[in-house]
């Protein structure tokens, strides 16, 4: 009898720890946690990581903190009932545990860790039926450029999408490192001046979500942020339809004026834009490139999977 | 003549630049106007600015730290206010420029010039000591790495009455730090600076690791060795193999920057993430470079109040080496968001990960250490279980952001910020605290005022949470760090929470500087007559406080871990039958003398004014060679001498038993 109680009682613990992430995510959904209110499934999957890890961290973390207390009063000098062995300091049982409990948590949050980077890698194209839109994103001094190459489209300070259409984001920049962020939408990706980095994410719902640079890059870069807009496939169109009706286009001259030094500034749309003016910038060419990127800062590259984009 | 220094160099025009410039002066003046009042310039010299008395230069090396805490922590109040009151419409009161100044000297100060001399300073005072040694193996050498890292420091400050700071963050990554986008003097000052201390570090690493391998007592083999010394091994290690890292980054920038070359600018081939790479390489063996020491301290206190051996010390050794060498493994997990491809990401993610192993090891020794002792909950303890218990969430945070994909959202955000702070001053801050209170008696002769400890270390862990928890919480919310504005007014009550803490933090530190003067007016009432204050387990507290320059009448004889506890069970007699002259080094004013010098050449390179640049370094040059051929650099200190000292102390002894 008192078996099977502790046995249902350590079934009902083990259900307990699995919905414990679910109940955390619950309380903290409707609170404006950006990090922890994700908003596709990039953002939900690395939500659920950190709610997982901190969970199986906090079973051992717990009670060492406990145990801490605990015995720091029980031991107290002047509690003179406790044991007192001057000269213990040994035992293979404990020295075995404590190092087994680190490394069976270790070798969990590992195999998390592995399978994780391996899913959530930014590089990796998002598994959906629906064929992705490509959108560039340029970090300048100190605003966000967006080139459409499909829609022939570039805007500023603002990026639209449609929702549930995966979005395949190439990323670089003109100027110093930054790195674009919408953190509702999950991974961030650092933009370099010579290379280009990628980053797959997607909108379940249609909203307007905050973004920014999360590397600083100079006197501007608190005003460096962007509203990502996902909309719904019309909404997406018509909203294209209003960039294309824009008087102002993006040749040369245009973003020569554009990558010059400016803050916090307003959203501003380009009907056209010259179809190698993302390359160009990648490659050091296009005409104001704040100290001009050669494409050999890219071959030596060490982490940065550089893609050559000659071949466009 | 002077290079690019004009009088517009001085931001006059600043009006909180100008009065912390004018307070700074007026701190000197106050400063050497006493000296000269008191007449005590000669003293001065000979007793200290020359000393190369390790318990003399650890002594100086604190007090660095400490004015360089003020000045570190004056930054800290500054960003919590502006980040306070900047959101939406309101603008704070610290332009970009400036802000962006103040948090890369914060950065800098604190880890270069407040944690880094703290430790250094610590093992400086301690290790001899511990070890049964005389000083350490090169006492020039250790005078030249003090003065060099004071000098670095004072340029660190006098960017801010002359020219400005970078405005980069305290790492300065290119291509922002590179001549094309900060063409200023600011990231001058900060590559000179840190060159400059960064040799007086490597030196000091040198001469440590060569203490503790040839100077031990007779009978103290390695594994016999006090877990501190243990610890400070480690990080001497990692100082010799990491700091020359930072040395040739900082040199590569400085090439690009002086001389046009492009390692790391945005063109010509120049590749900024290789500098990303080099910093990291250097900079996290650099963390562990800070929190080995703090973990020998604690290690050594907890046993200490415990009244008990130190549980699973070969573990600790083990765990201290573990660490020592993963901490060369784990780099690019500051930057998984570079893009690196996945099976890169993951083995530095799980390399990470592996680090918590020893880690939290030492934490479960250090539990049962308590665990069957006698634990005086005197203020040392109270640091060490505050950070037990800090430094557990901290660990805990970074194992979080060691899975790549949670970094891919919790990067560079204020979440990373509260992490880092949350093991620094949970674990470097609280154990150099915890240090500096078990060891102040040993070099001074007198005990810190306990009460007003205590009321410090609150005030520093309630000021900490306070000012921590709601950065992991905005780092959630999606804030980001360096931001001298934003515009989502959710945010400000916790920046308000944030500032408060800050404030909190302040109190400490008010309570610390209460402390330090209190203690030193009474300190008649608490002398330690005996040397051993605390029912110490090692060395330390075999000699009197303060010890004598020569530190042991006769190097004593170690038997067990805890030698002087073997000994104080033994009964053994620490006098010495029969005195003998003692061989000591003679003090010398070369290392001040060069460190100026260089001092002068670092501040010539900043402003490109060239003769001096030369000129300082020849001079430097000259004053090495001179002490090169001064063949009168040691002395005896006499047997009747050392016979006196020691009956005194013995009355001493006598008396309070």
């Amino acid at each position: 009898m008192k078996l099977h109680d502790t046995a249902t009682q350590a079934q009902g613990g083990a259900r307990l720890i699995r919905l414990l992430p679910l109940a955390a995510a619950l309380l903290l959904s409707g609170c404006r946690w950006a990090v922890l209110d994700p908003k596709g499934p990039v953002g939900l999957q690395e939500r659920s990581i950190i709610l997982t890890a901190t969970v199986l961290m906090l079973i051992v973390v717990v009670p060492v903190i406990a145990l801490i207390l605990i015995f720091a009063w029980r031991y107290r000098a002047s509690n003179l009932n406790a044991e007192y062995r001057p000269d213990w300091s040994h035992s293979n049982r404990i020295e075995a545990v404590v190092w087994l409990i680190p490394c069976v948590i270790v070798a969990a949050l590992g195999v998390i860790a592995w399978r994780s980077s391996h899913t959530l890698d930014p590089y990796r194209p998002l598994d959906s039926k629906v064929r992705p839109i490509r959108i560039d994103a340029v970090a300048l001094d100190w605003k966000w450029l967006f080139i459409y190459p499909d829609q022939k489209v570039a805007t500023v300070n603002q990026v639209a999408f449609p929702a549930n259409v995966p979005v395949e984001f190439h990323i670089t920049s003109a100027t110093v490192m930054n790195a674009f962020f919408i953190p509702q939408l999950g991974s961030q990706i650092y933009a370099m001046a010579g290379m280009q980095t990628e980053l797959h994410l997607l909108a379940d719902e249609p909203g307007t979500y905050q973004g920014l640079s999360s590397n600083y890059s100079g006197a501007g870069f608190s005003g460096m942020t962007f509203k990502a807009v996902a909309l719904p496939q019309r909404g997406f169109d018509a909203w294209v339809a209003k960039v294309k009706a824009s008087p102002q286009t993006l040749g040369p001259g245009a973003y020569e004026q554009l990558a010059r030094q400016s803050e916090n500034n307003p959203v501003a749309y380009y009907s056209q834009v010259p179809a190698s003016l993302f390359a160009d910038i990648v490659a050091g060419k296009a005409a104001g490139n704040a100290q001009a990127a050669a494409p050999m800062a890219a071959m030596t590259g060490m982490t940065g999977r550089y893609v050559p984009r000659s071949n466009q | 003549m002077l290079g690019k220094l004009t009088l517009s160099a001085i931001p006059y025009q600043n009006p909180i630049v100008m009065g912390a410039v004018v307070f700074m002066g007026l701190t000197a003046v106050a400063v050497l106007g006493t000296i000269t009042l008191l007449g005590k310039w000669k003293y001065l010299w000979t007793e200290w600015l020359t000393s190369v008395d390790h318990k003399k230069i650890g002594a100086m090396y604190v007090i660095l730290a400490g004015v360089m805490l003020l000045r570190g922590f004056a930054d800290a109040i500054m960003m919590r206010a502006q980040q306070a009151l900047a959101y939406g419409p309101h603008a704070g009161y610290l332009p970009p420029e400036h802000f962006d100044q103040v948090f890369s000297a914060h950065g800098t100060i604190m880890i270069f010039f407040m944690a880094m001399p703290f430790m250094i300073g610590l093992m400086n005072c301690v290790l001899p000591l511990q070890i049964g040694a005389r000083d350490v193996a090169f006492p020039f050498l250790n005078s030249l790495s003090l003065w060099l890292t004071v000098v670095g420091a004072m340029l660190v400050n006098l960017s801010l009455a002359v020219g400005n700071f970078a405005r980069t963050g305290w790492l300065a990554y290119p291509p922002l730090s590179e001549l094309h986008f900060s063409p200023g003097v600011g990231v001058d000052y900060y590559i000179w600076a840190l060159q400059i201390s960064g040799i007086g570090t490597t030196l000091s690493g040198v001469n440590f690791i060569a203490t503790i391998l040839k100077m031990r007592a007779p009978g103290m083999t390695l594994m016999r060795m006090p877990v501190f010394t243990w610890a400070a091994l480690c990080t001497n290690i990692l100082i010799v193999a990491a700091f020359p890292i930072l040395t040739v980054s900082l040199a590569l920038l400085a090439l690009d920057r002086y001389l046009g070359m492009h390692f790391f600018t945005n063109s010509l081939g120049g590749d900024p993430m290789m500098y990303i790479n080099l910093i990291w390489i250097w900079g996290h063996p650099e963390v562990y470079i800070l929190i080995l020491p703090a973990f020998g301290i604690f290690s050594e206190i907890i046993a200490t109040f415990s009244g008990k051996r130190l549980f699973g010390y070969t573990s600790m050794v083990f765990a201290t080496m573990a660490i020592a060498l993963l901490s060369f493994l784990v780099w690019l997990h500051h930057f998984f968001t570079m893009g690196s491809g996945a099976d890169v990401n993951a083995f530095f993610g799980i390399t990470t990960m592996v680090i918590a192993v020893p880690t939290g090891v030492k934490i479960f020794n250090w539990l049962f250490t308590m665990y069957r002792g006698r634990v005086r909950l005197e203020s040392p303890v109270l640091w060490t279980i505050g950070f037990m218990i800090t430094f557990a969430i901290g660990g805990m945070s970074g194992v979080l952001m060691a899975v790549p994909p949670a970094d891919f959202v919790l990067h560079n955000s204020l979440f990373l910020v509260a992490h880092f702070h949350n093991v620094i001053i949970g674990g470097v801050v609280f154990g150099a605290m915890a240090g500096l209170t078990y060891w102040f008696p040993k070099v001074f002769g007198f005990r810190l005022n306990e009460t007003l400890g205590k009321a410090a270390f609150w005030c520093w862990l309630v000021g900490f949470y306070v000012a921590f928890m709601p950065l992991y919480v905005l780092g959630l919310m999606g804030a980001t760090r360096r931001m001298d504005h934003y515009d989502n007014p959710a945010w400000q009550p916790l920046f308000v929470v944030a500032a408060i803490g800050a404030v909190i933090i302040f109190c400490g530190i008010m309570l610390q500087l209460a402390q330090v003067v209190v203690s030193i007016v009474q300190r008649e009432q608490a002398r330690d007559l005996t040397g051993d204050p605390w029912g110490g387990r090692t060395l330390e507290w075999a000699t009197a406080s303060p010890p004598p320059a020569y530190n042991f009448a006769r190097i004593p004889v170690v038997r067990d871990r805890d030698a002087f506890w073997d000994m104080k069970q033994r009964g053994v007699n620490m006098k010495a039958a029969v005195y003998r002259p003692i061989h000591m080094p003679r003090n010398t004013g070369t290392g001040f003398v060069m460190a100026v010098f260089i001092g002068l050449a670092g501040f010539a390179m900043i402003w490109h004014i060239w003769w001096l640049a030369i000129g300082g370094c020849a001079a430097a040059m000259v004053a090495l060679i001179r002490h090169a051929f001064d063949d009168d650099r040691d002395y005896y200190v006499e047997a009747e001498e050392v016979r006196r000292t020691e009956t005194l102390r013995g009355r001493h002894q006598l008396r309070s038993v």
